[in-house]
């Protein structure tokens, strides 16, 4: 018999992932959430989450970092702004769902074969190196990575796409490459000098 | 004016129907456009995942570029349209963001500017063009097509730029300038599930499906979209999502392919063919004889 405690003491909670919740851009309104739920009642995706937005807030901003990193909630979030546009109180809850990912990723909380962040790596991947998506080559790589076998079961989707000219193999690249890294290489520059 | 006009990457892939039907709008409304000149991707939503500062710097290039030129741009897909509107508000609210994006343009010889004013073509037609003026080159008037119009999420969310968060109207108003029938549609701003059906099926497919299911609850012939996501998943996972043979299938083509075939575009010029889920059945059986 695996016993778990249920309820968390005083001293599990993590005051610096609080702190940083509500210095994030978006958060800067999380202390005023008034827990009335109008992100939830219009959230399309609360119906699949372990803890629905309004929850999500509660728990960022009381410190509990690891259940809001393990959330499902963070990964079916689809940033359909409903949430934001209805608050009440002005709180960014799509853009802290964006932070949250990006602090899942780099601590790297998530399922094994997750496509999510894969998807993004493969993404950013591929703008750094061209410039543009080509959908096609992007589709196939997250897949190679995460679920090659649904490979198979989408090759006559590809096919029809293909046939309707909807779908190229061709890669999509910008003339000014260089551009983009250096643009980027700044980006990375500036985050570290400025500590953001 | 002439707009510095940017596609994104799906109008040069799965949604290439899109720019080839709204190409053909502009040109017969008169709209002056001129591709933005090697355009960059905008970072869409996934790029926000991994790094949000270096999509605002994505989406601030493209920004100078068009402000160089001294043009405006016009934003046809819903992610491009609010990222590059999302990161002048987030440019323009924090100063650590500008910093960095200021910094980043000035290392490829490029300057940020406020200036540039991002349209979607949905407004341009409205505002700059206006209905009557719509309405007096239709010639082929959609008479009688059931549309169910079909916003999506970020053309009017977060910001509601030139039309209401949740209940917009600016496509109803266009298509029935074209002559066709608008039905009342409340899941018009409900979302398609953007990429989750690729992420996560179970979850996306059932978006998807509710989509379906109350349009042709509301008797539409015809799902008009805005978005190149949306109509690829309403178009392509229709099958997938339904589960059931017997439900009739629902064609899902662009506000601007129903707009071209009205302002007398052909078909093939227009990418009518590539739809996965064929539209021409129920323009045969609506006696519109398209060119």
């Amino acid at each position: 018999m695996e016993l778990k405690r249920t309820i968390k003491f005083e001293a599990d909670r993590d005051y610096e992932f609080s702190r940083w919740i509500s210095r994030t851009v978006g958060g800067e309104n999380i202390r005023h959430c008034l827990q009335c739920g109008l992100c939830s009642g219009n959230c399309p995706l609360s119906l699949y989450m372990d803890y629905t937005p309004r929850r999500l807030l509660h728990l960022s901003r009381e410190g509990f970092k690891d259940e809001v990193l393990t959330s499902s909630s963070i990964w079916l979030c689809t940033t359909c702004y409903n949430c934001m546009v209805r608050c009440p109180k002005g709180i960014n809850t799509t853009h802290l769902m964006y932070a949250l990912k990006q602090r899942a990723i780099q601590e790297k909380l998530y399922p094994k074969r997750f496509p999510i962040p894969e998807m993004a790596r493969q993404f950013s991947r591929m703008v750094r190196k061209s410039g543009r998506i080509t959908e096609s080559w992007l589709i196939v790589r997250v897949l190679m990575r995460t679920a090659f076998w649904r490979l198979f079961g989408m090759s006559s989707l590809g096919l029809k796409l293909i046939h309707a000219g909807r779908m190229s193999l061709k890669p999509e690249k910008i003339e000014r490459r260089a551009e983009i890294a250096a643009l980027l290489d700044s980006v990375a520059a500036t985050k570290k000098e400025l500590a953001l | 004016m002439t707009y510095a006009y940017y596609p994104g990457c799906s109008l040069k892939g799965t949604g290439r129907a899109y720019e080839e039907s709204l190409l053909a709008v502009l040109r017969a409304l008169s709209v002056d456009v001129k591709e933005l000149e090697d355009w960059n991707c905008c970072g869409a939503t996934t790029y926000m995942s991994v790094d949000e500062l270096a999509s605002y710097a994505l989406a601030g290039r493209n920004l100078a570029m068009a402000a160089r030129e001294n043009q405006d741009i016009m934003a046809p897909c819903s992610a491009c349209y609010l990222v590059l509107n999302k990161t002048q508000h987030y440019v323009h609210d924090y100063p650590d963001i500008r910093t960095v994006v200021e910094r980043s343009l000035t290392a490829i010889g490029l300057t940020y500017s406020d200036k540039v004013q991002v349209r979607h073509p949905l407004e341009v037609l409205l505002h700059e063009v206006g209905l009557p003026a719509i309405a007096a080159k239709v010639k082929v008037p959609l008479k009688d097509l059931k549309v169910a119009p079909y916003y999506g999420c970020q053309i009017v969310r977060p910001y509601a730029t030139f039309d209401d968060q949740l209940n917009p109207t600016s496509m109803d108003r266009l298509l029935e300038a074209c002559g066709a029938k608008i039905v009342s549609y409340p899941l018009k701003t409900r979302c398609c599930g953007g990429s989750q059906k690729g992420t996560l099926p179970e979850v996306g497919l059932d978006l998807i499906r509710y989509l379906l299911v109350e349009a042709q609850k509301r008797g539409a012939d015809v799902i008009a979209t805005v978005c190149p996501l949306c109509q690829f998943n309403l178009d392509a996972f229709q099958q997938e999502a339904q589960n059931d043979p017997k439900l009739p299938s629902m064609p899902v083509v662009y506000f601007s392919q129903l707009m071209a075939l009205a302002l007398g575009a052909p078909a093939t010029a227009i990418g009518l063919q590539r739809g996965l889920t064929s539209v021409q059945p129920i323009l045969a059986k609506k006696e519109i004889a398209y060119a």
